[in-house]
């Protein structure tokens, strides 16, 4: 076991299935040589040669087009979106293309392709480079959507979404890059829907992802102090879901608290909500709860930046709502 | 047209392109009234007028080269040898067509052929075929990829970003636009500011030519070239291949937007009459080409009657699919 960052688990990741594979290659901007606009890749193209790491023209319609292009016919592509908000330049490739393709040949093909989505903010990179748009692909039918919150599910997640006979889009939250966590000396890749409990309690169930995952922890750990027993549930894949961790969950505390970075006007919180209410409505004890990123576009200034993305206070304030009488104004509306 | 490469082809050989072209001719004007008659319920964008471009370039192509092709693919696949029966099997939408009919005119695919699929999107297939020149090159076993795609998409960001890719990288790619002239309803010099296509390759230190599409043996010979350049590592090319369509943008459009005079000058040189006029002079009798055509209108005869004894679809297969691997045992969606 060693403590190690979330960004060397997933080189990791990338250095054993690239080994293993050698269909496996890297493609994406400033991946070569400068290791990735946040060091992901560093040394990967000095460790295996310009024909497993491809460093590209800033074209992120070619990229992902080219990835999908070559998983068509036997590639293992990884494609690094510097910017996840740059994905908007990629959207045919993914949407129209990679999404359809098993559906569209009636199961003979898939598009192996796993698309790392570098997500979230990472202290005023404001409104086109900060977004989280994972909801955009969860709304997507072909493709898998993964999520992990710390260093030794980053590795596993990594390795599964790789191997994976589907696109896979990985989304990695810049704060999360630097964070150290436990990896055991060998991870073997964690099956896709498989999510985790972080935190055991009785009386309300968060469910949270990426960097807000920490922030529900410790809105759960203040609230001890106030005799509440907070559950935390990490998904840690958002497609598929795991429905069945949830529901276990909600017959123990019947109470939902879901919480992100994203916006929460469609957002995944909403999907998990309407699972809740729609499968495990007599679980409910209370209206389900979402602290979601406020539905603004990511501002500028460190206190709005602040204000939109949920923190723990807004999540414990969430979190008491639900111990309160359902028609009780919610505090942060 | 009697080049070095016209002369190595035997006759035999020259009345198996006539066939293809022949055989792509009928199965679209059979296909649009077949869809009269209410046995295709979707689109068509049919290739009448193009045969010797789809023709011309497959018989430059071996087994394991791989192509990407357009909303006006018939010709294109059956030119790759696809069988007309699947096709129509698909367009009827039944569960034998190629996509279990889930894709319909615009998707058709058949990988094993080395066809990475027609396309919905303008531009779609430039990204995937430079992809899958990506692979192809990594593989070593000198195969190409050539992506068929109209003037219209040539104002696409997909194809600049691709032949930039693919020139910086010297991919066995062949880009060959079909110029007939129309994006959709808007006449070329409506929609691009330049009348030759194929100088847009001098932008990417790429070879550039222009071929008139209609001459099968011209389009051959060019594609000969391309891919003999490709093959040897020296890069990409970009075609321009001048044709035009027959019929319109889609199988119904009235073409009314066209000059008075203008179908009747592009049907003097109807591809198929030019051949057939090349054969005769090579010495080919009426005799030889009536069986021809008469094999071709069995295989299509067959072909109808084999979609029409397909069974449909049944309304809960469109839950299948939309992912290679199951979940829990059960499909994922």
């Amino acid at each position: 076991m060693r403590n190690l960052p979330y960004r060397d688990a997933i080189r990791e990741a990338l250095i054993e299935e690239m080994e293993r594979d050698p269909d496996v290659i890297l493609i994406g901007e400033d991946i070569g040589e400068a290791g990735g606009a946040f060091g992901v890749t560093r040394r990967l193209q000095r460790q295996f040669g310009p024909e497993r790491v491809y460093d590209t023209p800033i074209s992120e319609e070619a990229i992902v087009g080219a990835a999908v292009g070559a998983a068509l016919v036997g590639a293992r592509p990884v494609v690094e979106v510097m910017f996840g908000d740059f994905v908007t330049l990629a959207m045919d490739m993914l949407v129209n293309q990679a999404a359809k393709t098993c559906y569209m040949t009636g199961g003979r093909i898939g598009a192996p392709v796993t698309v790392r989505m570098v997500t979230g903010t990472a202290g005023a990179t404001a409104g086109q480079h900060s977004q989280s748009l994972e909801a955009w692909f969860v709304h997507t039918p072909g493709v898998k959507v993964v999520a992990p919150s710390n260093a030794g599910d980053a590795k596993a997640l990594m390795k599964a979404a790789i191997r994976d006979p589907d696109p896979v889009m990985v989304f990695e939250h810049k704060l999360l890059y630097g964070r150290r966590d436990p990896v055991p000396d060998q991870v073997d890749p964690l099956p896709l829907g498989v999510g985790r409990v972080v935190r055991e309690g009785d009386d309300v169930t968060v469910v949270s992802y990426l960097h807000t995952l920490y922030a529900a922890v410790e809105a759960a750990e203040s609230l001890e102090a106030e005799g509440i027993s907070v559950e935390v549930l990490d998904p840690r894949s958002l497609v598929p879901f795991d429905r069945g961790l949830l529901a276990s969950s909600l017959r123990k505390t019947g109470r939902l608290v879901v919480a992100h970075e994203a916006p929460g006007r469609g957002g995944m919180g909403a999907e998990i909500a309407a699972v809740a209410a729609g499968e495990m409505w007599d679980c409910l004890r209370a209206p389900v709860v979402r602290v979601c990123g406020r539905n603004t576009p990511m501002p500028y200034a460190p206190e709005m930046e602040g204000f939109v993305i949920p923190d723990a206070g807004r999540i414990a304030d969430g979190i008491r709502a639900t111990l309160r009488q359902p028609a009780a104004r919610r505090p942060w509306s | 047209m009697n080049g070095m490469i016209d002369q190595a082809l035997g006759l035999e050989q020259k009345i198996d392109l006539y066939r293809s072209m022949y055989l792509i001719r009928r199965f679209e004007e059979r296909a649009a009234h077949l869809r009269q008659q209410g046995f295709i319920p979707g689109f068509l964008h049919p290739y009448v007028g193009q045969e010797g471009v789809a023709v011309g370039v497959c018989a430059a192509l071996e087994e394991g080269d791989v192509i990407t092709s357009t909303h006006r693919g018939h010709g294109h696949m059956l030119a790759r040898g696809a069988d007309p029966a699947r096709m129509y099997a698909e367009l009827y939408a039944r569960q034998d067509g190629y996509n279990r009919a889930k894709g319909g005119s615009l998707h058709l695919i058949d990988v094993e052929l080395g066809f990475l699929g027609a396309n919905g999107i303008v531009g779609g297939g430039i990204p995937l075929a430079t992809g899958a020149a990506l692979q192809k090159k990594r593989e070593g076993r000198g195969r190409v990829a050539v992506s068929f795609f109209g003037d219209g998409a040539t104002n696409e960001g997909s194809f600049h970003e691709s032949l930039n890719l693919a020139s910086l990288w010297s991919l066995p790619v062949v880009y060959v636009c079909e110029n007939n002239f129309y994006g959709e309803f808007t006449p070329q010099h409506k929609h691009q500011p330049i009348t030759e296509i194929a100088r847009r390759a001098d932008s990417y230190a790429m070879e550039g030519v222009v071929v008139e599409g209609n001459h099968v043996l011209e389009m051959r010979e060019a594609t000969l070239a391309a891919v003999e350049r490709a093959r040897a590592g020296e890069g990409p090319t970009l075609i321009e291949a001048r044709t035009y369509r027959h019929r319109g943008h889609y199988e119904g459009d009235m073409a009314r937007y066209r000059p008075p005079g203008e179908l009747e000058e592009w049907l003097a040189r109807d591809p198929l009459r030019l051949f057939e006029e090349h054969l005769r002079a090579g010495g080919v009798n009426d005799r030889l080409v009536e069986e021809v055509q008469a094999g071709v209108e069995e295989t299509l005869d067959d072909a109808a009657r084999f979609a029409e004894a397909s069974p449909h679809p049944l309304p809960a297969e469109a839950l299948e699919d939309v992912y290679m691997e199951t979940h829990d045992g059960r499909a994922l969606r």
